[in-house]
């Protein structure tokens, strides 16, 4: 039977596709450049950031009194403002847990577990994505971009980990890298043409001359420090602490304030069964303050001095030398003798006179 | 110093450090309609930033934004 075409029937124009990006947005130089690109292709682009307690974004700056004159910006949100667009973030922090405590593809040079790190956000990005697929969302995104360059970064940002953080993360070829995605398979985006390959980059390495120029090219003249050192896992002292930490405790878990509590203060442990938290300006001993409740802690009363948390089982002794530390870290460290209060956790509170520990009496070894 | 009145919705950041109190205003807004108006109350001295950052990407208002000792209280008008 012939096949009758109505000529009556009209020819319906179809808009083009609006397409959409997910952008995972640190709040550095490269992310902020891999979403420019890809918006300077007609892409809509929204951002999303991942809060896993270990950001370094400014936390010092922002407690610490000497640093209050100090920009304390959170460089996601600042990018987000400049690329106006509209950025979620996300607490992870309680089921990052298991990034940290177990990553499949082991640790950096420190406690940073920078590729399990990796694919577990791209594949929190990716279920935004899939939801919004899923519910035909007139917002949903077609694919997901990060700033991701190949040998950026020793852990993460290498030519053999970028196809398994793809796979491992369920994004596959839905995941694009503006920045370097020359050096890599074409990815789902590219082939459909919803964005063009030729005007992607192909940069590699850790050199930041090429983002640094990219940048002045899109007429950037601020941006944040250069990728690496956002996260405190990839600080040697941090991540010592957070190692003596668990070896005190004989076992390796953490809460939310143990890990703000690291950031903060001068950490001496002078015995395995306690260790002492000392502000070491006014904006720490202020921020400590919120903490005393939770904790031993002593005040030196007789000269200007540092709020002092204990934690861990001090008996009566400990805390007497406890006193003398802080008394170390006082005004009076020079004084034949401080007074001060300890007050332990349940509010009942001691004052005591002590002569400060000298310079001499405190090894190395206590400094964690 | 800033007082929730009547109507108003609050959200105590006290002791949380940057972008927690974000967080918690960008969750608290998203069940508030146009119009709500929202208080918060942090410790941390980088909110007087990072509040009227985010407000501004996504389209809502600081009515106020104010200290008060070791406190920093910001009024959110949420927009659309």
């Amino acid at each position: 039977m012939p096949v009758l075409f109505s000529s009556c029937v009209p020819f319906m124009s179809v808009a083009p596709i609006k397409r959409r990006a997910l952008a995972l947005l640190s709040g550095g130089l490269d992310s902020l450049l891999a979403v420019r690109v890809v918006q300077e292709q007609g892409i809509e682009v929204e951002g999303i950031n991942f809060y896993t307690g270990f950001c370094v974004e400014g936390h010092t700056h922002a407690i610490r009194k000497q640093d209050e004159s100090k920009q304390k910006r959170n460089n996601a949100l600042w990018s987000a403002e400049t690329l106006g667009i509209r950025l979620n973030i996300e607490d992870i922090s309680e089921e990052y847990k298991d990034v940290v405590l177990n990553p499949k593809h082991g640790y950096g040079a420190n406690l940073n577990p920078c590729l399990d790190c990796k694919i577990y956000m791209v594949n929190k990005a990716m279920a935004f994505v899939n939801r919004a697929r899923a519910f035909a969302d007139a917002n949903g995104f077609d694919f997901l971009i990060t700033g991701e360059v190949i040998g950026q970064r020793p852990k993460s940002q290498r030519a053999i980990t970028m196809p398994i953080i793809a796979r491992e993360s369920g994004a596959d070829d839905r995941l694009l890298r503006p920045l370097c995605a020359k050096r890599l398979a074409p990815t789902l985006p590219e082939r459909e043409g919803w964005v063009d390959r030729e005007k992607l980059y192909a940069f590699h390495g850790r050199s930041r001359q090429p983002q640094i120029a990219l940048a002045r090219q899109f007429g950037f003249a601020d941006w944040a420090q250069p990728a690496g050192g956002c996260c405190f896992l990839t600080d040697e002292s941090y991540s010592r602490k957070l190692a003596d930490m668990w070896k005190a405790r004989g076992e390796r878990r953490y809460e939310l304030d143990d890990i703000m509590l690291l950031k903060v203060g001068r950490h001496v442990r002078p015995a395995p069964h306690y260790k002492l938290i000392v502000g070491r300006e006014e904006g720490e001993n202020n921020w400590l303050e919120g903490y005393r409740h939770e904790f031993d802690c002593i005040r030196v009363l007789s000269h200007n001095g540092p709020l002092t948390l204990v934690d861990g089982q001090p008996d009566e002794d400990d805390l007497l030398q406890a006193a003398r530390i802080a008394g170390r870290f006082s005004q009076g460290r020079d004084a034949e003798e401080i007074e001060a209060e300890i007050i332990r956790k349940g509010g009942v509170s001691t004052r005591v006179k002590v002569m400060p520990m000298r310079a001499n009496e405190m090894p190395k070894d206590w400094y964690v | 110093m800033s007082e929730p009145e009547k109507g108003m919705h609050q959200i105590d950041a006290r002791r949380l450090l940057c972008p927690l109190p974000v967080i918690r205003t960008q969750n608290a807004v998203r069940k508030l309609q146009k119009g709500d108006e929202l208080l918060v109350i942090a410790t941390d001295p980088g909110v007087m930033q990072d509040i009227p950052a985010w407000c501004r990407v996504h389209g809502h208002q600081v009515v106020s934004a104010e200290k008060y000792e070791l406190e920093f209280h910001i009024r959110v008008l949420v927009g659309e």
